[in-house]
């Protein structure tokens, strides 16, 4: 077993957790953060995406040890004071979900992609950059409109 | 006209939840005390099981209890059985071979569960899985479908000779075979439907917590029909007496049909709680998911169309082999029969229809339905057909289609295959889809294609499909076990607002949003104020669940029924109240109200005096609080044509979709921006299956395809955005005027982009999924 202590969502927590343990194990199970979701074993979905020191990252792919130190956000940190994050409120408003499952990593992963590529998203360029998230139920189409919207209202 | 009524694209409620990791799936569910299950499962496709040693696993640190098919059958517990027969043409019913829910010497698939592992935490059992000793006897497997019913193959189980679950004949054979005779021209295909793994994105989950003091067993799963998994639990596999067993099917991340049937792991979690008198939790992972979950699809068929001079279809004869897997899943046997050859007919006037179906084993996972189910193959085969048909006598696809179609007038219309359609025009649909794609364009594109190297095909897909699952009477003649009505429950509060409990179930689809619209535009009550509720068997008072594209269509009209219920008794209420005759009170928009004067109270109000009955009409019963069940009378039949236009890249093989138009017919929208989010899923799942997505076995029924890694979903960047648009019709048989649309889209993608990517290429047939691989030979075979 060993110690980690991370700041998540703003809060500082520790926890003893084993070595195997993933970051995505420790934020579900150890903080009951149940938001980022679970939906391979191949690091392929998606689903489990949140920010570490500001950039995304399979949260299944990384050890609770390796995030030791860091800052991660995760889908619960996003909206402030009960106002949705303007990518979250762009899903809402074009029907970016529908099961839901997925849109926690979705939007984890769209708001990177507005922090790299800037406000101004075209069509492809959404499409490429969602290459490591799968969504099963809504045929993109909408998650794309999301994105673009969510892109402009970052920007102000 | 009420706000976000019938037809206002309102946003959903139920988002603000899952944007902001609210949600609630049934791996998010945890119980004091919780321990974890892992599940040991078949390596071998074939194999007997001639020892299992778990002493060394149940020692292990941190194990509770390691059980096997032996301690199942000592408690009586199981076996997995499937509701829905079929009577084989020899009489006899479907043949139906013993499915434990742990494995009784044998195993009959990869991923076919063993024992179970219960310890403290997950790492725990997995440690002590590996420490559980089997010796297996390999038999040889067979996985193929279409030759698994072949002389001389290996017999899986031995109460299914030939590895035969049914043959199921259906039509007038003669009548079909003197047709074509007679016929002047003979069109025929061959083609295979690719097993797809149904992958929704929430892997399959559930936690049995078993309450010694009350004896109840609550079972929280992945389901699309908590109380058909009571039923079939308590009924069929005994875990417990109904009125014992809670199941709770929280938010659901989705189910394609994957979660309606009742699963192995399900019912041992929910006995093995009871047995350590401990919580145990079980979550899926995908490789398990690939591995167990049922899949879809899997047919080989032979298809032949007789036509006239003009292209006229005069009559067609189909002969289908369906891979069922290894044992029957809870509704597989009605998925290749009831469900595809009653579809047969499509959107045209064919008078004569003669199918055989073949449902064979194999040593592969269940096969039962998913997204569609038996209607995509079932059109499939049909749209690819007709474009053959087309080539061969010299017609364009579209012109074959318009000759062929049911016309308007002729609604309802008595299909040669049982379904009645209710209502359709589908030149309308035809016709709306062929200017939304500008078809008239498209060789102009197709020569600016060719400049570029590339090749363009467009290609269209006209397909019915048979939703509202379904009338009760209708699916008992079938052989179904169950009566497919649906119910629900609207209450009022003394407060005013309202609870609407329906027995559907919503894993995507915006029932809390659509079932509120419908309350809004019936009592007029705000819908900030209604809360709709579902999953849960201590909460609704039944309901046979979702799938089917049958939660509008039934249970909205369920719904409905209650308003109705409530309307009729607020009247008396108001009249008593507003000193009038009931006869004079009008209910409009919310309120009730005296005719002619300018007399009236609100709804809310009239919820008030019902729970405070201080001066309330004689003989009345308090409360505003309401039931309704609702049997449909028919299914009901969406139609549609899409158009896929696309463009191959004959140095890869790659295909690109350009550009995709559908219109289809769902009958009266309620939230058409839900509808269509529901189209965009379903079309891309159809291309999914159509260009990447296919589940493979080796010769020896090993799983090559188990993870994202070899198995391809559509991703974002695989798809175009869609075009989509109405040709409505009026379904005389649904109260709401409502068809359904969760499943049109995997129905009609298919062939509309196989049918394209054949007219690029001047091919007669590809088989799906069209990869790269696949284009790329067929592009380099035609030079
Ligand atoms: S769970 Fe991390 S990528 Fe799938
Ligand atoms: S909304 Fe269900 S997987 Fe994306």
């Amino acid at each position: 077993m060993v110690n980690v202590s991370m700041s998540v969502n703003g809060k500082s927590v520790t926890g003893e957790v084993e070595e195997r343990t993933l970051l995505v194990q420790f934020l579900r199970e150890n903080l009951r953060l149940t938001g980022t979701h679970i939906g391979c074993d191949t690091s392929q979905c998606g689903a489990c995406v949140v920010h570490v020191d500001g950039v995304s990252v399979k949260s299944c792919t990384m050890l609770a040890v390796q995030a030791n130190s860091t800052e991660v956000t995760t889908i619960e940190g996003l909206a402030a004071n009960g106002d949705l994050h303007p990518m979250q409120q762009a899903f809402k408003d074009n029907h970016g979900l529908q099961c839901g499952f997925c849109t926690p990593g979705m939007v984890m992963s769209a708001i990177d992609i507005v922090n790299r590529n800037g406000n101004d998203l075209d069509e492809t360029t959404v499409r490429k950059e969602l290459e490591g998230n799968i969504c099963r139920c809504t045929g993109y189409h909408n998650i794309v409109k999301s994105i673009q919207a969510g892109a402009k209202s970052m920007g102000g | 006209m009420v706000d976000n009524g019938i037809g206002a694209s309102v946003l959903r409620k139920e988002d603000n939840r899952f944007l902001t990791g609210k949600g609630n799936y049934t791996d998010d569910v945890n119980v004091l005390g919780q321990t974890h299950a892992y599940f040991i499962r078949s390596p071998h496709a074939h194999a007997t099981i001639d020892r299992i040693d778990v002493s060394a696993a149940s020692a292990s640190e941190g194990v509770i209890a390691v059980f096997t098919g032996d301690d199942l059958e000592k408690d009586g517990i199981g076996p997995l059985i499937c509701g829905v027969n079929v009577t084989s043409d020899d009489g006899e019913p479907h043949r139906a071979p013993l499915h434990p829910a742990l494995a009784q010497g044998k195993v009959n698939y990869v991923g076919d569960h063993i024992a179970v592992v219960i310890a403290e935490t997950l790492a725990q059992a997995k440690d002590a899985a590996e420490k559980v000793e089997i010796d297996y006897g390999v038999l040889p497997a067979i996985a193929d479908t279409a030759t698994a019913a072949d002389n001389g193959q290996q017999q899986i189980h031995d109460v299914a000779p030939g590895n035969t679950c049914y043959n199921w004949p259906f039509g007038d054979k003669s009548a079909v075979e003197e047709a074509f005779e007679t016929a002047h021209k003979i069109s025929t295909l061959e083609l295979v439907n690719n097993r797809m793994v149904t992958n929704p994105m929430e892997p399959r989950a559930a936690l049995g917590d078993y309450n010694s003091g009350t004896e109840e067993i609550t079972l929280h799963v992945t389901t699309q029909n908590p109380h058909v998994h009571r039923l079939v639990l308590s009924a069929f596999n005994q875990l417990a007496p109904e009125h014992k067993l809670r199941v709770v099917g929280p938010d659901v991340g989705g189910g394609f049909g994957v979660k309606i049937f009742v699963y192995a792991e399900e019912l041992v979690v929910g006995w093995a709680c009871r047995k350590v008198n401990r919580p145990v939790k079980w979550t899926s992972d995908r490789t398990e998911a690939f591995m167990s979950d049922a899949h879809g699809r899997d047919h080989v068929a032979f298809a032949e169309m007789a036509m006239d001079e003009r292209g006229k279809f005069l009559a067609m004869r189909v002969n289908t082999t369906a891979n069922l897997g290894a044992y029957l899943s809870t509704f597989s046997t009605m998925v290749p029969s009831y469900l595809y050859a009653f579809l047969l007919a499509g959107q045209y006037s064919t008078p004569l229809i003669y199918s055989e179906v073949k449902a064979v084993f194999t040593n592969t996972a269940p096969v039962d339905a998913a997204r569609g189910a038996g209607r995509p193959e079932a059109t499939y085969l049909l749209e690819r057909l007709v474009d053959v048909c087309a080539e061969d006598i010299g017609l364009d696809p579209a012109e074959i289609r318009r000759r062929n179609f049911i016309p308007v007038d002729a609604f309802p219309y008595q299909t040669p295959v049982v379904q009645c359609y209710d209502s359709g025009d589908y030149p309308a649909a035809l016709e709306k889809a062929l200017s939304l794609a500008d078809y008239d364009g498209f060789s102009e594109r197709a020569k600016e294609a060719k400049s570029r190297g590339k090749r363009r095909g467009i290609g269209l897909s006209s397909y019915v499909e048979a939703c509202g699952i379904a009338p009760s009477a209708a699916v008992g003649q079938l052989g179904a076990g169950v009566g497919l009505w649906e119910s629900a429950q609207v209450r009022f509060n003394p407060t005013g607002n309202v609870q609407v409990f329906t027995g559907t179930h919503s894993h995507g689809q915006g029932h809390e949003t659509t079932f509120a619209q419908l309350i809004t535009e019936q009592l007029g009550v705000p819908l900030e104020n209604i809360e709709v509720i579902h999953g849960d068997t201590a909460k609704t008072q039944f309901g046979m669940g979702t799938y089917g594209s049958r939660s509008l269509a039934v249970g909205g009209v369920a719904i409905a029924k209650a308003c109705e219920k409530l309307i009729a008794k607020g009247k008396k209420i108001a009249a008593h109240a507003l000193e009038a005759a009931e006869g004079d009170i009008e209910f409009e928009e919310g309120n009730f109200s005296v005719a002619g004067t300018d007399k009236s109270m609100n709804i809310a109000e009239v919820a008030f005096n019902a729970y405070v009955p201080h001066s309330y009409p004689e003989g009345l019963e308090p409360g505003f609080d309401e039931n309704a069940f609702f049997d449909p009378l028919n299914f009901s039949f969406p139609a549609g044509t899409h158009v896929c236009e696309i463009e191959v890249d004959p140095e890869t093989g790659e295909v690109e979709i350009v550009k995709y138009s559908a219109v289809d017919d769902f009958g009266k929208l309620i939230n058409p921006m839900i509808v269509e989010g529901q189209v965009h899923g379903g079309i891309v799942h159809g291309v999914g299956q159509a260009l990447l997505e296919g589940c493979q076995y080796d010769a020896d029924g090993q799983l090559i395809t188990a993870s994202y890694m070899d198995y391809a979903m559509p991703r974002a960047d695989n798809v175009p955005s869609f075009d989509v648009d109405y040709a409505p019709t009026n379904p005389p048989d649904n109260p709401l005027g409502v068809k359904g649309c969760g499943e049109a889209g995997a129905i009609g993608a298919p062939p509309a982009v196989i049918n394209a990517i054949t007219n690029a290429l001047g091919i007669k047939h590809i088989d799906m999924p069209a990869t790269p691989e696949n284009v790329w030979r067929a592009a380099q075979s035609m030079g």
